[in-house]
């Protein structure tokens, strides 16, 4: 056991989707603004962030650092991989609604739509997916909170689906969009990263509805709300996507 | 042609150092306020969290922002001071040396409040507290950037235990400088006249030489 290990405490599901709650809420609160700022100055809960200048100058600041993490990205270093016994026990559910309501796909009439700067854009199912060159990965998922879990996930790596579909791999976008509303997009060069994978499995099995039935986005160089479960339909595309939490003031390369 | 002023005095404080010194408050001040609203995202000890009110950045996107903003400010800013330090010679001539013997000599003498202070020179407790300060700092930017860039930094990461314990790490330094900064602000508070060395480089001439503007 690591030092500091019995300190932490393991990331429960509980804990965690109620913040993604309260970040709306208090978005929103902090978006009325005025109110609060007339409180104090510098700190005292005040959102500085509710200026609009302030907001404008830390989202330039966070497409600079998109620039930045864009030009730290390593396209062949690869992410620290782990052994079975290292994989976190109930690994944790998370999305921006509570677990109550998470999407049940039908897998037999599902099918992955394309769209974009791709040559082949016919629809593909479950089992043609199953047909490609399948890849396991024991890798860390870390979340944009803080915490983070060791999960298992196998599918068809990114960059062969993109490939076998004749995309345009010099495009610089990929969109996701999700069954569950949600939406995001990754880089070009992350997209082709050899740990990218159409993540049909969790642990062995197809993949639970609650880790995003039947196709979720395993990347493991960046974030987790950049891992886009239940995903409908993919575009590649030139036009800057964005995404759910992305514009909301999420950084959007989100790499690690 | 005039006469050297009595102002254009060797400064206590040379000018790098004054302004990289407040540069940095104010960035660990956005760096430590904001860290504690990211630290709320997900607690690491119990559900024990901070107090809303003492955070930056309203939600946690936002606290990011300001936090990912914040480390270019303090880091450029450290570097200058770090670089001007080591190269001016200014860090051996006022941080060192640190004796134990002399250590323990001040910090009992200043526990009996019987420390003199003289301007610009740093006795041995305030020069083991900067020296500890500026290598806490060096750790808090090293597991910032574990926890930040686990993949591409992965090694700086193993290096810090982990990503897990990257984050305790981070997080006890930022401790460590809150710890750091209420001491140093209730010396300031004993020592007031330490304060205005620090802004305009000298003690203010009251009563003498100042002049009364038309
Ligand atoms: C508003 C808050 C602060 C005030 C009022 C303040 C005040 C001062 C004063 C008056 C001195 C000169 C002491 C003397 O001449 O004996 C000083 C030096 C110093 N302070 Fe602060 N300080 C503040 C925040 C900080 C913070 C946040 C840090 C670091 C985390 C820091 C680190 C230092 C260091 C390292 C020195 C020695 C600098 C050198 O000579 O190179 N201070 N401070």
């Amino acid at each position: 056991m690591k030092p500091f290990d019995r300190l932490l405490r393991r990331p429960r599901p509980d804990i965690t989707i109620p913040e993604t709650h309260l970040i709306r809420a208090d978005r929103r609160l902090f978006l009325r603004g005025g109110l609060v700022a007339a409180g104090s100055l510098a700190l005292g809960g005040c959102d500085l962030s509710d200026n609009p200048q302030v907001e404008s100058i830390l989202g330039g600041i966070s497409r600079l650092n998109d620039r930045v993490q864009g030009a730290l990205f390593g396209s062949t270093r690869l992410a620290p991989t782990f052994d079975v016994a290292d994989i976190t026990p109930d690994f944790p559910f998370n999305a921006y609604y509570p677990a109550s309501k998470i999407r049940v796909i039908d897998g037999s009439t599902w099918k992955l739509e394309l769209a974009g700067l791709v040559s082949d854009k016919a629809p593909w199912t479950l089992d043609r997916l199953r047909t490609l060159p399948q890849e396991a990965q024991i890798t860390r998922h870390v979340c944009v909170e803080g915490w983070s879990a060791i999960g298992q996930w196998s599918g068809v790596p990114f960059r062969t689906f993109l490939e076998r579909i004749g995309a345009d791999t010099t495009a610089r976008y990929v969109r996701f969009a999700c069954g569950d509303d949600y939406w995001t997009s990754i880089d070009m060069p992350s997209a082709l990263h050899p740990q990218t994978i159409l993540a049909l499995d969790y642990a062995g099995a197809p993949l639970p509805p609650k880790y995003g039935f039947p196709v979720k986005l395993r990347i493991p160089t960046k974030l987790g709300f950049k891992n886009p479960k239940h995903i409908m339909a993919i575009t590649v595309t030139n036009d800057y996507p964005g995404g759910y939490w992305e514009d909301q003031g999420y950084n959007w390369f989100s790499g690690l | 042609m005039h006469p050297p002023s009595p102002r254009a005095e060797r400064p206590i404080h040379p000018l790098v150092v004054r302004i990289t010194h407040w540069v940095n408050a104010l960035a660990m001040l956005i760096m430590i306020t904001s860290g504690w609203r990211i630290y709320n995202a997900s607690p690491i000890f119990g559900d024990w969290a901070f107090p809303k009110a003492i955070t930056l950045g309203g939600w946690l996107g936002g606290a990011l922002q300001w936090h990912f903003a914040g480390m270019w400010l303090l880091v450029a800013n450290g570097l200058v001071y770090l670089t001007y330090g080591l190269a001016s010679g200014h860090l051996r001539r006022r941080l060192t040396p640190l004796r134990p013997r002399e250590i323990a000599h001040d910090f009992v003498a200043a526990l009996k409040f019987r420390l003199p202070h003289d301007p610009g020179v740093y006795n041995a407790v305030q020069r083991l507290l900067y020296v500890a300060v500026l290598l806490i700092g060096i750790v808090i930017v090293l597991s910032g950037l574990a926890i930040w860039k686990p993949v591409q930094f992965a090694p700086l990461t193993a290096l810090l235990g982990g990503y897990d314990t990257a984050r305790i790490v981070h997080f006890l330094a930022m401790t460590g400088i809150a710890g750091f900064v209420a001491v140093h602000l209730a010396l300031v508070l004993l020592v007031p006249k330490t304060l205005p060395t620090m802004i305009i480089g000298r003690e203010p001439h009251l009563g003498r030489n100042h002049v009364v503007k038309p």
